[in-house]
């Protein structure tokens, strides 16, 4: 074999590999710049560019005037939104899988729609929604709550149903077999089936929530939620300490992803 | 049974079915049926898929109900009656064991809902009775077909219920497996004395376990008894097909002489205990099982009160090990079929050879001509069946 041919073989062999490597490094490097930029120390408000390093903005995350209340915010919001919006789309879903009634099928169709509706049209005509109910005055932290569980809502319940429409009635049928009544039989068997599907349509609703724009420039009012502070700092500068919180997220959501992985690797064992 | 049993009073008891049917749209599933099923029983529920059985142990397990009839259990009416409200647990085809828990919750669970005291002693004890002592802390999904099936068995019986309903319980595992479990079911059930009504289409299965066998076709029971009874004294040609094989050939009724039915076959005369003749005039089936029937040499000499057809030729051998099937072709072109043990008495017969077929006549039966003689025979396919056999 020549050598040619033995750096054409390694090509060969480690050509999805290099592949892989340049997709994932395409992926991550934002996120990379993000960690990188919270460590920055800019020398004017309007840098985009890494100056020196400095731990202050980790140590000083709430030093950036308003940031703070603004995650505050969005945290409230966020957590709100998925409890309201899991609620209400578990029920649904439930009733969509569960019972057979008229216009069953038209639901399940409609339930789509928030869905595969452009978010700027749905934001501008929530506006108009909202303005048309006399409510132009008082758009704040409610009117983007009730945006929020809306376009939540369609996530939850198709996230819920599908784990629902997978769930074996034959494991219902044992539980009633084994004396457990219609209520214990939710409880004990159906609901801890179903709720890794509830636990993913709520993660999936906060992380909708936490960083919607659209939906809520229109309808925020004064209230100043995280992503409508970037977008405000942006005119004049995006202060370092933003990125502290994007990369506290990210590290979040690692963590979330890592935990789970654990507890269910525990499970099968 | 029931008297053997008779001791351990709330065991068992007497489970009965009355005209039930149960109609889904315009399919009915199970057609006015009436069953009764002793205490302390292993009885079986054998027929083909669609025939009704499963549905016929839902509506005893409360999950179906019955569309007309009633059910009694020990003399109470439970017709309508909760499934959780039956003294009744079920053995789940695929057995449904919750994945959440564990196999220790997973046995548990009848007698925490029921909020019965001292849990974990018998847990370990009904874990024993299965082998799976040192089992209870791993889930479902870790333990091999066999192990979940015992668990399922574990997780009902656990509850000493009147009635254990078993659906299709051995039908995942593989045969080598479903023989062993099938021993020990018999033996689990011998055992605790609890009523078992096991449903199965499995003909040999339902013939090693239970005392009694009813055999379902189309939601109806076509015959109910004894396994001996059943495979001997078939009452229809489907229960002839469906439980091992048969041999029908068409025949006339020509009259009675003393105990036996005296039946024209294709010119020769058999004769039928009249005990084991379903009908006794005008045009019959006359079947006789393949292993009962022996193989002679052309023109040999046969005891006096044997049934006899001559003029065979025979057109396939095939050789199992323990027997050798045969399959001989009648001077009226109809394939029929004769199993022999391979004893090494005599040199097997080659196809071609001329033979003449001759039986024991009590071990002839007569059915009605009215029915298919091919009702429940499984292998049989019209399309590629010569006209007017009837094997």
């Amino acid at each position: 074999m020549t050598a040619l041919q033995r750096t054409g073989r390694w090509i060969g062999d480690h050509v999805v590999l290099f592949m892989a490597a340049v997709v994932l490094l395409y992926m991550f490097l934002p996120i990379f710049f993000v960690v990188l930029m919270s460590f920055n120390d800019p020398v004017s408000r309007l840098a985009y560019e890494f100056d020196a390093f400095t731990l202050d903005n980790w140590l000083n995350p709430c030093s950036a005037a308003g940031m703070c209340d603004s995650v505050v915010k969005s945290l409230q919001i966020g957590f709100l939104a998925t409890f309201g919006a899991t609620v209400l789309g578990t029920l649904v879903a439930f009733a969509l899988v569960r019972h057979r009634f008229r216009g069953r099928s038209a639901t399940s169709l409609l339930i789509f729609l928030p869905m595969a509706t452009p978010e700027v049209v749905m934001g501008s005509s929530l506006l108009a929604l909202f303005t048309t109910a006399g409510l132009a005055g008082s758009l704040g932290f409610w009117s983007i709550l009730i945006a929020h569980i809306m376009f939540c809502l369609s996530f939850v319940v198709v996230t819920v149903k599908a784990r629902l429409a997978g769930l074996d009635s034959r494991y219902e049928q044992a539980a009633m077999d084994l004396y457990a009544n219609e209520w214990q039989t939710f409880w004990r068997v159906t609901f801890p089936l179903v709720f890794p599907g509830i636990l993913a349509a709520a993660l999936l609703s906060f992380s909708l929530s936490f960083d919607d724009f659209i939906v809520t420039n229109f309808n925020h009012g004064n209230t100043i939620t995280f992503p409508m502070f970037v977008w405000g700092s942006a005119q004049r500068g995006i202060p370092p300490q933003v990125n502290v919180i994007g990369t506290m997220m990210f590290l979040l959501a690692l963590l979330l992803v890592i935990g789970s992985g654990a507890v269910n690797r525990r499970r099968a064992r | 049974m029931t008297a053997s049993h008779a001791a351990s009073d709330a065991s068992g008891a007497d489970l009965a079915l009355s005209s039930v049917t149960k109609r889904f749209g315009s399919f009915t599933a199970v057609d006015d049926l009436d069953l009764l099923v002793g205490r302390g029983q292993f009885f079986a529920l054998l027929g083909p898929s669609g025939c009704g059985k499963t549905t016929t142990l839902r509506m005893v397990a409360g999950l179906e109900e019955p569309t007309a009839g009633r059910i009694d259990l020990a003399g109470k009416d439970i017709t309508r009656l909760k499934p959780y409200k039956r003294p009744v647990n079920t053995v789940f085809q695929n057995y449904a064991l919750f994945p959440h828990l564990n196999i220790f919750e997973n046995v548990a669970f009848g007698l925490r809902r029921r909020g019965v005291k001292d849990v974990k002693g018998q847990v370990q004890d009904m874990l024993d009775l299965v082998e799976l002592s040192s089992y209870g802390g791993r889930r479902p999904g870790q333990l091999s077909g066999g192990q979940q099936q015992r668990v399922a068995l574990a997780r009902a019986l656990i509850n000493r219920p009147q009635v254990l309903l078993l659906d299709e319980p051995l039908g995942a595992l593989d045969l080598k497996l479903r023989r062993q479990m099938q021993i020990e079911l018999k033996r689990i059930q011998t055992e605790v004395g609890i009523t078992f009504i096991h449903v199965t289409h499995d003909q040999e299965e339902a013939m090693t376990m239970a005392d009694t066998i009813a055999v379902m076709n189309e939601g109806v029971i076509e015959q109910m008894g004894g396994p001996t009874e059943l495979y001997d004294n078939p009452a229809t040609t489907f229960v002839s097909n469906f439980l091992g094989q048969s041999n029908l050939v068409a025949g006339e009724v020509l009259g009675q002489s003393g105990h036996e039915l005296v039946v024209a076959v294709e010119g020769s005369k058999l004769g039928v205990p009249m005990d084991r003749a379903r009908s006794t005039s005008g045009a019959v089936w006359v079947g006789v099982r393949p292993e009962k029937v022996f193989l002679a040499a052309s023109g040999t000499e046969t005891e006096d009160n044997d049934n006899v057809l001559r003029g065979a030729v025979v057109t396939d051998v095939s050789f199992i090990g323990v027997s050798t099937q045969y399959l001989v072709r009648m001077p009226w072109s109809q394939e029929l079929t004769v199993f022999e043990q391979n004893t090494g008495a005599r040199e097997s017969f080659r196809p071609g050879d001329a033979v003449d077929l001759h039986w024991m006549a009590a071990h002839t039966f007569v059915l009605d001509a009215a029915q298919d003689a091919h009702a429940g025979d499984e292998t049989y396919d019209a399309d590629l069946a010569p006209a007017g056999a009837g094997t």
